[in-house]
């Protein structure tokens, strides 16, 4: 009996940091519309600013005193972050701002790590709470306690915040329709200002309050993402009740899940998650987001330009230049562009589920590294050759979209891209702990292909090969009936579902042939590598995608490709560098910024302005006439 | 007080409003006609710039608002009542009304929830239910309040009668009297001449984007030509 209370309480404990990160992600999201990625980052934060302040003010006092402190300064972190990298971009479709908070965690890891090096930092205790408290037999830390009544501390002030005061009242009213708010006369600027004050300041305070259980490290930020999105997910988006009863949940499971069943922790949270969405699925608290009730953002799509002859001729010249690459380029340039084309073909196969299809996914990383382990374990059990494993591994990677996608695609937006990205980790929780099978952290080593692909030269055709080929085929579904079908459903669903096309089935089929070619690019990466571990299945992994396709521009059957060689060619480059990730960061968010229609909408934009009157008025009269 | 000068307005690239000019003069009800897809909403919503005129003019009280953001524009006395109704679903009635409040406006009169239920007393009794519990009429009331909070000089109604039983369009008409009794500037969209009668000084009717004719109401009445040509169904 003891230890059940023991349990339950440590749960709860464990349950206040993240209650409070996800509180605030929900509170960004339910007024902003940004689903804020960088909110892990703030928590990070969070925990190396504590860190720093409690060795200059110490006691009792000092230690309350820097976790509000650490408060404040998160909060103003995350209104620069606001003012300075999404103010301008509030009119860009939703995906830009989510691709400009990657870029905010990549600037932030840099800075901590300049700040407060690659140490790990171990918090101090929490002076007068030091002790443990004894319940029967049973041994609580004290300051577990603490955390207990600071997060119903919270999640009190918060109800009375959003129920007893104006602004309060204002973010939620907000939360439903801010147009209306702004035309009867309140200033959304302020209120976008403040809901990330507040948001920034909740997760910078989880990050401090833990500060004396789990110490500050360097991969906060990424660790707490994952479970975040799950409580936001489960709880319903937007809804701070949701939040706390969903991170109570999860964090019960995680506590007794460890004594039952070690080995299935992690995976654990993202069963229950998909159980809730079943029969909830928008969440426990949450309600559907009805489409168009915020606006849709920006102008229709233009349709895509007709698959002319001319372009057919330019893809055939780009594969010609890369056959004849061997002949005067060097090992060295060979593998390069093999990595080139592997992320052409990766973010290509996203860009048909993106772009075409309109389905956000952000565990697009599932179905590489799903077909890359595929590949890997087929010959490390069962000696598969190389030639047999390239063509089974894109069947498993299908099979795995196929597993995910019968969930997703109930779902649409915002939804649909958190439980992506949770599937994802699913895959890389089974891959990273599930190590008497895959090696766990270590990867599985010695995946070589066939004697007759093992020269560079050989392996880098086969690439060509099977990457243009990959590449073409997707391109070309998208003059298909089933490119139209999945283009109407994207522009709308309900006069798709009206003309007889099912929907549901369209963009689940899409999913699963976008998961076969994402799976063919992850083994022919496999055998290129000779290795594969946990990290090809990260949040990162899926991002590359994401941001190639950002990068190339989303509206371009081509941006995939555009983005595929730059991203690559620059991240090659890049990483020489010791602060990469801060250059890379700072260049995601200047081009988010400026080039708002990606590398290839930069052409576009050059001919419209040069080649004939980019009035709208006269363009739209033209069209008339 | 209000003078709107060739607008021109789009749905992305779908031209609505071709150099639209329209004006109200202050103390006046002013009803835009015109059937389904005429542009009134849209006329609406360039106003508030819900939709920004990509060329033209507005001014309102002398002041160019062509470029001010909708709460500026609120902010300067202008109410709007949005065709939809846009109710916070997830707010009581209490909540909505506390959105739409701002401070007291020199010229205007001052509303307070008090005062807003003897002009709308179905709502007294509901003021702690949600906003998504109540009846169309109910909501269309609860718009009205709203948008009075604001204590506006100029309000913009788009289409009040809309899908109401003919108890509640009463007393919708009602509720224009009073206000117009009070001072306030009124611009209301109508789809039925019958409803615009029973309110407005001065009409316009617009079809497909533009102004095609503009005069008293009792002038409008006995111009059956008119009236055949735009308004008929």
């Amino acid at each position: 009996m003891d230890f059940f209370v023991v349990q339950i309480l440590t749960g709860l404990a464990n349950a206040a940091a993240l209650f409070l990160v996800a509180s605030g992600l929900s509170i960004i999201f339910g007024v902003t519309r940004v689903v804020n990625f960088s909110h892990g980052s703030f928590y990070m934060l969070g925990a190396y600013i504590a860190y720093s302040l409690m060795t200059v003010l110490p006691g009792f006092i000092g230690f309350w005193a820097s976790i509000l402190l650490t408060g404040v300064a998160v909060g103003l972190i995350g209104l620069i972050v606001e003012l300075g990298v999404l103010r301008p971009i509030y009119k860009s479709p939703e995906l830009f701002q989510l691709v400009a908070t990657f870029g905010v965690i990549l600037v932030i890891q840099d800075l901590t790590l300049l700040i407060w090096g690659p140490d790990d930092l171990i918090g101090k205790r929490s002076p007068g709470f030091e002790g443990v408290v004894k319940i029967g037999d049973q041994l609580l830390p004290a300051y577990d306690l603490v955390l207990i009544f600071l997060s119903f501390l919270v999640l009190g002030g918060l109800w009375y915040l959003f129920n007893k005061t104006r602004a309060g009242i204002l973010v939620r009213a907000a939360t439903q329709d801010r147009e209306m708010v702004g035309a009867l006369g309140v200033n959304q600027s302020w209120l976008f200002s403040g809901v990330f004050f507040l948001g920034s300041a909740l997760a910078g305070i989880g990050g401090a309050a833990q500060l004396p259980k789990g110490g500050a490290d360097l991969l906060m930020d990424f660790n707490i993402l994952a479970p975040v999105f799950v409580v936001v997910v489960i709880g319903g988006m937007g809804s701070i009740p949701g939040a706390f009863v969903a991170a109570l949940i999860i964090s019960e499971l995680n506590v007794f899940g460890v004594q039952l069943l070690p080995q299935s922790t992690l995976v654990l949270m993202f069963v229950v998650m998909a159980v809730v969405l079943i029969f909830r699925p928008w969440g426990l608290f949450g309600r559907p987001e009805i489409v168009g009730s915020h606006g849709s953002q920006g102008p229709p799509e233009a349709p895509l330009r007709a698959f002319s002859g001319r372009l057919w001729l330019v893809l055939a010249a780009c594969a010609l230049a890369l056959a004849v690459v061997p002949l005067f380029g060097g090992n060295f340039l060979q593998v390069l562009l093999a990595d080139v084309i592997i992320a052409c073909l990766f973010a290509t196969s996203l860009h048909f589920i993106l772009g075409l299809g309109g389905l956000v996914s952000f565990g697009h990383a599932a179905t590489f590294g799903g077909g890359a382990y595929a590949a890997a374990l087929m010959v490390q059990y069962a000696e598969t050759p190389m030639e047999l494993a390239l063509l089974l591994a894109p069947l498993a990677a299908g099979l795995l979209a196929l597993v995910i996608g019968w969930f997703c695609v109930r779902l649409s937006g915002v939804y649909f891209a958190m439980l992506t990205l949770a599937f994802a980790q699913v895959v890389w929780s089974i891959a990273f702990q599930w190590s008497e099978v895959t090696g766990g952290d270590d990867g599985i080593l010695g995946i070589w292909p066939s004697a007759w692909a093992s020269s560079t030269t050989a392996y880098y055709y086969l690439v060509l090969a099977l990457g243009i080929g990959g590449i073409t085929t997707l391109l070309f579904m998208a003059y298909t009936p089933f490119g139209y079908a999945l283009r109407g459903s994207r522009d709308s669903a309900l006069r798709s579902e009206a003309i007889g096309i099912n929907v549901r089935l369209v963009q689940w089929s899409a999913f699963i042939f976008a998961g076969m070619m994402s799976g063919l690019s992850g083994a022919l990466f496999v055998f290129a590598k000779g290795s594969i571990f946990p990290t090809e299945l990260e949040i990162a992994r899926s991002f590359d995608a994401l941001i190639i396709v950002f990068l190339g521009g989303v509206q371009s059957l081509f941006g995939p490709l555009a983005g595929g060689v730059v991203f690559t060619l620059l991240q090659d480059w890049l990483s020489r560098f010791e602060y990469w990730r801060l250059c890379l960061g700072l260049m995601i968010i200047a081009i988010v910024i400026l080039l708002p229609n990606g590398l290839v909408g930069v052409g576009h934009w050059v001919r419209g302005r040069f080649g004939r009157n980019a009035d709208p008025l006269s363009d739209a009269e033209e069209e008339a006439a | 007080m209000l003078e709107l000068d060739r607008i021109n307005s789009f749905y992305g690239r779908a031209h609505i409003l071709h150099d639209l000019s329209l004006s109200v003069a202050e103390g006046e009800v002013v009803a835009l006609l015109g059937r389904n897809g005429a542009g009134k909403s849209t006329t609406m919503k360039s106003i508030m710039r819900l939709v920004a005129a990509k060329s033209g003019k507005i001014s309102y009280a002398g002041r160019d608002i062509t470029a001010l953001p909708p709460h500026n524009i609120a902010k300067l006395g202008v109410g709007y009542v949005p065709e939809e109704r846009r109710i916070f679903t997830d707010l009581t009635i209490l909540e909505n009304l506390e959105v739409g409040r701002q401070t007291p406006r020199a010229g205007a009169p001052e509303w307070t929830p008090g005062k807003l239920f003897k002009l709308f007393p179905n709502l007294e009794e509901r003021r702690n239910n949600l906003g998504g519990a109540m009846s169309g009429g109910e909501q269309q009331m609860l718009t009205i309040a709203r948008t009075l909070m604001g204590n506006p000089k100029f309000v913009l109604l788009d289409e009040p009668s809309e899908g109401l039983a003919p108890v509640i369009v009463e007393q919708v008409a009602f509720t224009i009297r009073e206000l117009k009794k009070l001072g306030l500037t009124i611009l209301l969209s109508e789809q039925n001449l019958h409803f615009a009668k029973l309110v407005a000084d001065r009409a316009y009717i617009i079809e497909r984007g533009s102004v095609q004719y503009d005069g008293t109401i009792e002038e409008l009445e006995n111009n059956e030509e008119v009236r055949n040509a735009y308004l008929s169904v």
